[in-house]
């Protein structure tokens, strides 16, 4: 018998979450979208609840966490990197600023820098086109990033 | 009255159904289009067909595009093209595309020569790979039972629909998008920390070398050529009435005989049957049924009934994750591969003056769940497994291919004694039905104490998911269910834990229509209609065989009073007995 360890309140909370979508398995990716706005990731934990209240299996749980690029099953920086690839973003150069931002990190889009500090994600359209392109950290926007930019633009959150 | 429409398919009228997909038009006036993704289970009413892989295409008069006629209907007056110009191109790209993602492995994977893939390419006429691409690398995930080699995935989702539809155990999914995506277990987990029951129903529809089961041949032909080692075979009921499909010889031939002889030639020292140890465990399961029966009429009302027949490892894999709380209710009986195994080391080694640790017990299974109930720890001694290791149907036809026999031609032999002599009531252990079938024609005559006119009882057989029947023991009704299939197995086990049903006791098995349709038998392409007439094969093993009741088999009278003394004994509780485990994941409050 294997053992999952999660909080209890993290599993009161995802059973009231899983009760508010009358534990509808066709509620999944409402229910996972709920998680995640509460604990900000859905690590596999959370997702081993969810499949037991809505009585789905875990291995679905998953299918669907990784088919959307919006779950995420770790948890993001304190400040969250999001690069938008919408077309108009991406002609202008929203790759190289991506590759620029992967390079200085160290990490692959997805996921979170050792320390915590920064993720990096992808966004379609964030509908700012005339700014493109654009990369949103935590709360801030930032438009017209060339690559070049991208070394002063992490220097702020440095310390 | 279903509507009926006219349409033209090469040249040829043909009239269908109202909703008929292209494909099945097809085939009725006897054109076969290649089929990849698609997978119609008739008999279980499962048709998959996702339209993803687009091998399928055809040409429809009128259309700007081709359509996957597997999943397109047919309307009225429609003109369609199986094989123009067009359509044959088509299919060559989309494979051409497949292949480009694929490793060049076919010389050497374990699928060849009966890959659905390989053969299309094959017949498609592929020479060349026009286009490179990037191609997927994952690990290897080697499980005791079942290899997952996911380079050679193509994302057909035939296993997700078995394992998720079928057998409801929900091992699998897709997983990730795009050129990423792969079918997986949760958390891309290896298969054996997976809710995973081995029962090899992905296996036996994946139509590359994807998932391949485990194989043993290796290890066995060291062991054969090891003149220390005294390597006994044991075989089951299931696997006489499919090996011949794997050399050409017609669906349901028995090919009992044949199959001694090539495993004699083999090198095997001693050829053996299951079905003696399936008499055995008619013996104990039977034995138990009556002492809990006993107990329930004496009104004890701890007793748990219904039992539930323990024989089919796969099916006891699924309660131990699906339904720990019901884990007291089945019969503690090992299945017969288990029973076999200590009765060969403990009574059989003496008697042939071999110690323990120089007997290899290899057994021939239709099964791939066998191959990892035989290397769990309750069935070792020492470290020393009862049962070394298990090949399949499959295996063992491959290895005849290696050592150069012909198979069809070969003369009949018969089982070597004691362990080789059973009844028809072991040989029918092989099909749905047959377990509970047997356990009635032994339980009958020891609880009534009168001698059983008709042994066949032809309410419990047949191919549905679940059935249900009534027998009269002398004027005690008993109420018996059956279901194959983990789907159909899941169903009937939520009625008893809801206590909304009366049945005394249950048999239960993993695989649709039972062992003959196992996850090591030879592969049925989606043309379950094999599986009754295995089936039919083994009943014609029973009827004419001269014992057709376990407790009469005259070396299972032997074996007890020998060695076993009692049925459900101090010596069988530790021989032939077992005890299961909780696999369920808890959630734990930390
Ligand atoms: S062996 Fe059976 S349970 Fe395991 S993944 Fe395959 S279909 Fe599912
Ligand atoms: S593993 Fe086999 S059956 Fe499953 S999706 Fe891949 S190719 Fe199809
Ligand atoms: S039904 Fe037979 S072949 Fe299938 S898992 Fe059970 S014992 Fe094995
Ligand atoms: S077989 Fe028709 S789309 Fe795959």
């Amino acid at each position: 018998m294997a053992k999952i360890k999660l909080a209890k309140d993290k599993i009161e909370k995802l059973i009231d979450i899983c009760k508010s979508f009358n534990n509808e398995g066709s509620e999944l990716i409402n229910v996972l979208h709920q998680a995640q706005h509460n604990f900000g990731y859905l690590p596999a934990e959370v997702q081993e609840v969810v499949a037991r209240e809505l009585d789905v299996s875990v291995a679905h749980v998953y299918g669907v966490v990784t088919f959307y690029s919006f779950f995420t099953m770790v948890p993001m920086g304190e400040f969250p990197i999001s690069v938008c690839m919408g077309t108009a973003c991406y002609v202008r150069g929203a790759e190289k600023v991506l590759e620029e931002l992967k390079k200085h990190l160290k990490v692959p889009i997805g996921e979170t820098t050792e320390d915590g500090k920064f993720s990096i994600s992808c966004l379609r359209c964030v509908g700012a086109c005339g700014l493109a392109p654009v990369v949103t950290i935590g709360e801030r926007t930032y438009g017209r990033v060339a690559a070049g930019d991208v070394a002063d633009i992490l220097k702020e959150y440095q310390n | 009255m279903e509507q009926m429409i006219k349409l033209t398919i090469d040249n040829k009228e043909v009239e269908v159904a109202k909703g008929t997909t292209m494909l099945t038009a097809a085939k009725q006036i006897g054109v076969e289009i290649p089929t990849l993704c698609h997978m119609h289970l008739e008999d279980m009413n499962i048709e998959h067909n996702p339209g993803g892989c687009r091998i399928c295409v055809v040409e429809v008069d009128g259309r700007r595009n081709l359509a996957p006629s597997c999943n397109s209907k047919c309307e009225a007056g429609m003109n369609i093209k199986t094989h123009s110009m067009r359509v044959l191109n088509a299919r060559k790209t989309v494979m051409e595309l497949m292949l480009s993602d694929h490793p060049f492995d076919c010389l050497v994977c374990a699928k060849s020569g009966n890959c659905d893939l390989q053969t299309i390419a094959q017949n498609l006429g592929v020479r060349e790979i026009h286009y490179a691409g990037a191609k997927s690398t994952y690990k290897v995930d080697t499980s005791p039972a079942i290899i997952r080699d996911m380079d050679k995935c193509i994302m057909c989702r035939r296993c997700e629909t078995m394992c998720n539809d079928v057998q409801t155990v929900g091992a699998l999914s897709a997983i990730n998008r795009g050129f990423e995506s792969v079918v997986a277990p949760a958390f891309e987990m290896d298969l054996e920390k997976s809710t995973c029951t081995y029962c090899g129903q992905c296996v036996a529809v994946c139509p590359t070398g994807a998932l391949t089961e485990k194989d043993h041949t290796n290890q066995l032909i060291r062991d054969l050529a090891n003149p220390n080692k005294t390597v006994v075979v044991q075989t089951a009921p299931a696997v006489r009435a499919a090996l011949g499909e794997e050399f050409g010889m017609e669906v349901g031939t028995l090919v009992t005989g044949k199959m001694v002889t090539a495993l004699r030639n083999l090198g095997f020292d001693s050829v053996f049957d299951t079905d003696f140890a399936a008499d055995l465990t008619i013996m104990e399961e039977g034995t138990e049924l009556l002492q809990r029966l006993g107990a329930h009429l004496k009104g004890d009302k701890d007793v748990k009934l219904p039992i539930l027949t323990s024989c089919c490892p796969g099916w006891v894999n699924f309660f131990e994750h699906h339904f720990p709380e019901m884990k007291d209710i089945p019969s503690t009986a090992r299945s017969p591969q288990q029973m076999f195994g200590p009765i060969a080391k403990n009574y059989l080694a003496k008697e042939m003056g071999v110690k323990r640790e120089d007997m290899i017990v290899v057994s021939i299974m239709p099964c791939l769940a066998k191959k990892y109930e035989c290397q769990r720890d309750e069935f070792k001694v020492d470290g020393d497994p009862d049962v070394n290791y298990s090949i399949s149907t499959r295996e063992l036809a491959n290895l005849i291919k290696q050592a150069n026999m012909d198979f069809v031609t070969l003369p009949e032999e018969d089982f070597d004694n004691p362990m080789g002599e059973s009844t028809g009531a072991g040989v029918i252990f092989g099909t749905t039905g047959g377990v509970i079938e047997a356990a009635t024609r032994t339980a009958y005559e020891v609880y009534t104490g009168k001698t059983l006119e008709k042994v066949d009882f032809n309410a419990l057989r047949g191919m549905e998911g679940i059935r249900s029947a009534k027998v009269d023991f002398d004027g005690l009704e008993l109420n018996i269910g059956i279901a194959h299939g983990l789907g159909n197995a899941r169903k009937l086990l939520e009625e008893v834990r809801d206590g909304k049903s009366n049945y005394h006791a249950i048999e239960i098995m993993a695989c649709p229509g039972g062992c003959i349709g196992g996850g090591g038998q030879p592969l049925h392409h989606g043309d379950t209609s094999v599986l009754a007439k295995r089936a039919a094969a083994l009943y014609r093993e029973d009827a004419g065989k001269a014992i057709r009741k376990s407790h009469e088999n005259p070396y299972i009278i032997k074996l007890y009073e020998e060695f076993l003394g009692k049925p459900c004994g101090e010596l069988s509780h530790k021989l032939l007995h077992t005890h299961y485990f909780d696999k369920k994941n808890e959630i734990e409050i930390e």
